[in-house]
């Protein structure tokens, strides 16, 4: 690197006065923070780069080429969903099309057939809605006051508690299908959506119990001290200054619980009958089923709609979902 | 003098770690206690145990005559104030302040009365209606400290309440603690690792160690006549000066120390009297004098100037003694400089004299 302070001093040395009037610029020294720290001679700050340098050239590319590589599919995928039967035929599949058309929308949410049922994914996208706003809520509250009651009001046992809990996080799920069936079965409960709302709501602890606990830990406990000098029990603090510093990581939890749940296929296809099955399994019938031809702009159009949900929910909370995840779970 | 708090043989320990062991301290009301000790001592511990926030092992715990050892921190008639400040993010200052008293369930017009009187006292009211984190540090902590003050308390406790600020604001905040305590006469405990906040505070400091109470004494008594040769390091900066030697007892009573032999004429010992044997004999920096002064000095001691830190006020120098180490404390304006030989005297009326093997005071 060649050593140009000269150059630095000149680039940095004047303002233009933006207060100077008829539209005038003066020039006057700037009080640039270069000349204030510095206290030696020598190159401070960054150089100046040309945009297309070799260094840009490659890091742009690099990413663009990547994106290229993950956006291709769903390009396909809304290409092929507005297009008609004829001219998926013709074969060419990045071509955009023709004639847009909605038929394929409309046929895959509310006319496609599985099985006996000819109403599409709509009977599905409102029974996830059925499973998933319940089994978040719950799971949310529970796990919340868990990890809460674990960080902040050590019990006797509480460790022990805890370790208990998170083992459960690593053992596989196949080995609890079954006894799960046989659980619900006894509690009448097996083939309902509460069954299986239940079910999320257990399978989410481990995971979000940790993720409360980790954040609440993060925060200060002299402040929790502090509540109770003045005189607050476990649920005035948790209410009243707990949740409200907490906001990033229920956020967090949120989005882990309902993409997870709205992306369930295996708790749902086991613990629910045709009727209720969620929008995942609908989707599966809809894309598998044997009869007829393969009608490929349906299943498109189908499998956008399924993931419209996840989608939608990482577009208006991805900046909290970045915060809360800095914040709880790698720091604590 | 009427007790205000009273420990009893307390103890508490963590598994098989023993933080507090079988402790007794009776504090007067409208004292000023410091617990002074260094980090890992027991002295927040203490603070908390008293304040309820921890549960003891064993022993009694009296606020006000009544026990409180198993009470509920909000019950005990206290306040407390924190280091980090502990203020509820998400509230107002006047949030902060309410807060308990809602707990309480202190009426509506009260609470706002009692928020507005704290206000004043410390001058926040500008504040009330601030975020904490629109405020200064300083203003952070006297609202935290009117947290403590609108709860009516008889007893403040204060954990390291200024360790989060600048040395300026700390010497400020310092002084305006001292006069809300000659206003209020409360009960106050406070908690520090910093001998300056402890001596200028308190009517009485306990230094603590390992779980324990070394000495509790007047900041006074604590500087001049320290309990045990670790009070004398812990207090004074530069450290107290210390010769390893033997008391001999002949025709007068001296101490012998390599080649040298201090007179002992005119130490006051201690109850027990006179013991000779290995002992420590200390002597503080700032009493010992140099050049003409020394003179006049029954012990004198000639050295050369190792290192020389004017202060101003003072000069510390460090002067070098048959190998050994010596801190005094100079006049600010003192002339010397670094490798002039010097004589330096002290007379045993000033020293300290600590047994060898338990390093009590003799």
């Amino acid at each position: 690197m060649t050593k140009a302070p000269h150059l630095m001093k000149n680039s940095l040395g004047y303002a233009a006065e933006p207060e100077a009037n008829d539209g005038d610029v003066t020039l006057r020294p700037a009080e640039s923070p270069f000349q204030q720290v510095r206290l030696e001679e020598g190159p401070a700050g960054r150089k100046p780069r040309p945009f297309l340098s070799r260094r840009n050239i490659i890091v742009y590319g690099t990413l663009i080429f990547v994106s290229l590589y993950y956006l291709l599919p769903l390009y396909v995928m809304i290409v092929t969903s507005l297009k008609g039967m004829p001219e998926i035929r013709v074969g060419n599949i990045f071509a955009p099309p023709l004639e847009i058309t909605f038929q394929p929308w409309v046929k895959a949410w509310s006319e496609a057939c599985t099985g006996l049922n000819c109403d599409g994914l709509s009977r599905g996208f409102f029974n996830s809605v059925q499973i998933l706003v319940p089994s978040v809520i719950l799971s949310i509250i529970i796990a919340s006051v868990n990890g809460y009651a674990l960080a902040n009001w050590r019990f006797k046992g509480s460790e022990t508690f805890f370790a208990i809990l998170i083992v459960g996080a690593f053992i596989p799920y196949q080995v609890m299908l079954y006894p799960i069936v046989i659980m619900l079965r006894e509690i009448g409960l097996y083939g309902s959506l509460t069954g299986l709302v239940i079910v999320h709501t257990i399978f989410g602890m481990p995971i979000l119990t940790l993720l409360f606990r980790n954040y609440f830990a993060s925060v200060p406990q002299e402040l929790f001290k502090a509540a109770r000098v003045d005189g607050a029990g476990f649920w005035r603090i948790y209410f009243q200054i707990m949740v409200p510093m907490s906001l990033p990581i229920f956020v967090v939890a949120m989005i882990l619980q309902v993409t997870g749940i709205w992306n369930d296929f295996l708790f749902g296809v086991v613990y629910t009958k045709p009727d209720l099955y969620p929008m995942t399994v609908q989707l599966n019938n809809i894309v598998n089923s044997t009869q007829g031809v393969k009608e490929y702009n349906v299943n498109m159009a189908a499998t956008i709609l399924t993931g419209l949900v996840p989608l939608t929910v990482y577009f208006i909370s991805g900046k909290l979902f970045v915060r809360g995840i800095a914040a709880g779970a790698v720091k604590g | 003098m009427e007790t205000s708090i009273s420990i009893k043989n307390l103890a508490l320990s963590f598994g098989a770690l023993d933080v507090l062991k079988d402790l007794n301290l009776d504090i007067g009301k409208g004292e000023f206690l410091v617990l002074l000790g260094s980090s890992g001592c027991g002295k927040s511990t203490l603070l908390n145990c008293i304040a309820g926030l921890l549960d003891v092992s064993g022993g009694q715990i009296f606020i006000g005559g009544r026990n409180v050892t198993w009470e509920e921190p909000s019950k005990r008639g206290i306040g407390m104030v924190f280091q980090s400040y502990a203020l509820y993010p998400q509230m107002t200052v006047a949030g902060n302040l309410s807060f308990g008293l809602k707990n309480a369930g202190v009426p509506k017009a009260e609470v706002e009365e009692r928020v507005n009187r704290a206000a004043r006292v410390l001058q926040i009211e500008p504040l009330l209606s601030r975020k904490p984190a629109a405020l200064s540090g300083g203003q952070r902590q006297r609202a935290a400290i009117g947290r403590a003050l609108v709860r009516d308390a008889d007893v403040f406790l204060f954990d390291e309440p200024l360790s989060n600020l600048d040395a300026k604001l700390r010497a400020d905040l310092r002084v305006e603690i001292k006069q809300l305590h000659q206003k209020l006469h409360n009960t106050m405990i406070y908690v520090t690792h910093d001998q300056i906040e402890a001596m200028t505070l308190a009517d009485r400091i306990a230094i603590m160690r390992g779980g324990r109470i070394l000495q509790l004494a007047s900041p006074n008594e604590i500087y001049n006549r320290p309990a045990s040769k670790y009070v004398a390091e812990f207090i004074g900066s530069p450290t107290m000066n210390f010769f390893e030697g033997e008391i001999v007892s002949g025709d007068a009573v001296r101490f012998m120390t390599g080649e040298r032999s201090f007179s002992l004429d005119g130490y006051a010992f201690g109850d027990a009297g006179l013991k000779t044997g290995p002992a420590w004999f200390g002597i503080r920096p700032e009493h010992m004098v140099a050049g003409e002064a020394a003179q006049e000095m029954p012990i004198r001691l000639d050295g050369q100037i190792e290192l020389v830190e004017p202060l101003g006020s003072d000069t510390l120098v460090r002067i070098l003694v048959d190998g050994q180490l010596l801190w005094i404390r100079l006049d600010g304006q003192a002339e010397i400089s670094h490798g002039d030989a010097i004589t330096v005297g002290f007379h045993p009326e000033r020293a300290n004299l600590f047994d060898k093997a338990s390093e009590d005071r003799l």
